[in-house]
């Protein structure tokens, strides 16, 4: 049996919008991975709990409501406190360029924005899942 | 059995999250040395109710352990939940959704949400259900959850599993009960009407009742006319006077009718009726304990896991056998008509022990 890559796709901030969110996990399951869908309004403590209960390889994070700063670094620290390294965290959504340095100094692995083509997301986790 | 499987059992016992999760994926996964240390639970932990959630897709079944969640931790139960979705027969993936419907526990450090893709399971439920329910069991959540997939009529594998099958249903499905026909009927011990803020709930109480009664009539082996001195008679009266009629909602078939499965109506999205299915589903508890059906009917499931299990392997280790004698091997002289398919079984066996001994 293959291993598969258990996806936790999250909005975490207050946007009611989550049509981002379901292509990229409709996109995720078409390339055989198993995704966690928690829809809206999620708080990163949420996040973090439901990926150590389910077992996730990744966090996929999507965001509209440009609480990004806040929001994303904390669902990285949490994983940190409960001494978890082996997490692929990402982003996607709307996120202004200069604002992805910064997300990445804290752990964020990559940043998508919208229009990226939802394979070189599916090649992206592929190559940096941290669990072989 | 491997050291690191020993030791994150240990830690599941404990109560560890990661472990737990950690280890229901080695068993997705068909780790072997995960199975082994299943050993390592047997006598750990009490005995936890398990109770399946099963019925057609979108009938409200997530809705509805939400509710069971919140009502069984306001009793102080530890909860586990294990939420079954189909995976994708194409790419192998799945988009599991479950939980969406129960993010509120999330962060409750007394439930433990799992979700897990059937992976090609047929029976509404995946392979490493009943296995997953073990380490719940013996990380000590005293109340297990298990939403099925959404059925159709065939999937009910949730009775291989579940010490009480709660099988919810809708108004608004066009012929109503026949989504509930062949098969799945039989697996229910409470029966919820649920949506029922929507036209036509009462109906669909009466159809279930009615097909119940039959059912239990036909078991009895009685006809739908008996006297009415009998007790399937009186269950007859009771449906046709509407004495048991059911519209609050409220409890009922206990008592006088011990053949009869509880039928309630519920509205999942805001909780109305939810108390009333926990009075029941505790119902069926206290009874099956008392009258010792709980006790052979989990007997009666590992007769049928352990057969399943038995034939698998049995299967597995002569589908991987080649040559004379081989499965191929007997097949191809079935089909050349040098042989019966009742030999070949024979043969095939004797094979098999014959490999065991060596
Ligand atoms: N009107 C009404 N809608 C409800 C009720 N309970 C659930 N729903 C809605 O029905 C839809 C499906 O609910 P779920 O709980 O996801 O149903 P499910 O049976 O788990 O669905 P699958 O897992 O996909 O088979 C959601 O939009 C719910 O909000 C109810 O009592 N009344
Ligand atoms: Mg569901």
């Amino acid at each position: 049996m293959d291993r598969k890559i258990r996806v936790v796709v999250a909005k975490p901030g207050l946007d009611g919008h989550d049509r981002g969110a379901k292509v990229i996990a409709r996109a995720l399951r078409d390339a055989g991975m198993e995704v966690i869908y928690t829809g809206l309004r999620q708080t990163p403590e949420q996040i973090v709990d439901t990926a150590l209960q389910e077992d996730a390889d990744v966090i996929a994070l999507s965001i509209l409501s440009g609480a990004h700063n806040h929001l994303f670094p904390r669902v990285t620290e949490l994983l940190a406190e409960k001494g978890v390294d082996d997490i692929l965290v990402f982003g996607g959504g709307v996120i202004p360029e200069e604002d992805i340095p910064f997300l990445k100094s804290k752990g964020i692995a990559e940043i998508f924005g919208p229009g990226t083509p939802t394979q070189v997301t599916v090649d992206f986790i592929k190559t940096n899942v941290k669990r072989k | 059995m491997d050291d690191s499987c020993a030791a994150l059992a240990e830690q599941c016992v404990a109560g560890n999250i990661r472990a737990i999760a950690r280890f229901i994926t080695l068993l997705e996964n068909e780790d072997t040395q995960a199975f082994a240390a299943l050993n390592y639970f047997k006598d750990s932990g009490q005995a936890a109710q398990v109770i399946g959630i099963t019925g057609p897709p979108g009938s409200g079944k997530s809705t509805l352990t939400d509710k069971l969640v919140a009502g069984f931790r306001a009793q102080g139960r530890r909860v586990g939940v294990l939420a079954v979705d189909p995976s994708s027969p194409f790419s192998g993936g799945a988009i599991l959704g479950d939980r969406l419907r129960m993010q509120r526990h999330a962060t409750d450090p007394g439930v433990y949400i799992r979700s897990l893709a059937s992976r090609g399971a047929l029976g509404g439920v995946s392979r490493v259900t009943g296995a997953a329910v073990q380490v719940l069991e013996a990380a000590g959540y005293d109340r297990i959850l298990i939403e099925t997939v959404g059925v159709g009529q065939s999937e009910i594998d949730i009775v291989k599993i579940a010490d009480c099958v709660v099988l919810v249903s809708v108004p608004g499905l066009g012929d109503e009960i026949q989504i509930l026909k062949a098969g799945i009927m039989e697996i229910g011990d409470i029966f919820v009407v649920n949506k029922a803020d929507r036209d036509g709930a009462d109906r669909v109480v009466r159809e279930i009742r009615a097909m119940l009664e039959t059912q239990y009539m036909l078991a009895a082996g009685q006809k739908p006319h008996a006297e009415p001195d009998t007790l399937a008679g009186r269950m007859f009266e009771e449906s046709v006077t509407g004495h048991h009629g059911n519209t609050g909602g409220h409890v009922d078939g206990y008592g006088d009718a011990p053949g009869a499965a509880p039928v309630l109506k519920t509205i999942a999205e805001n909780g109305e009726g939810v108390a009333d299915l926990i009075k029941a589903i505790e119902g069926h508890f206290a009874r099956g304990i008392s009258s010792g059906a709980m006790a052979s009917r989990r007997l009666e499931r590992v007769r049928s896991q352990l057969q399943d299990l038995v034939s698998a392997q049995v299967m597995q280790s002569i589908a991987g056998e080649k040559g004379s004698g081989s499965l191929d091997d007997l097949a191809t002289q079935v089909v050349e008509r040098r042989l019966d398919l009742y030999s070949a079984s024979k043969l095939l066996l004797s094979r098999y022990f014959q490999g065991e001994k060596r």
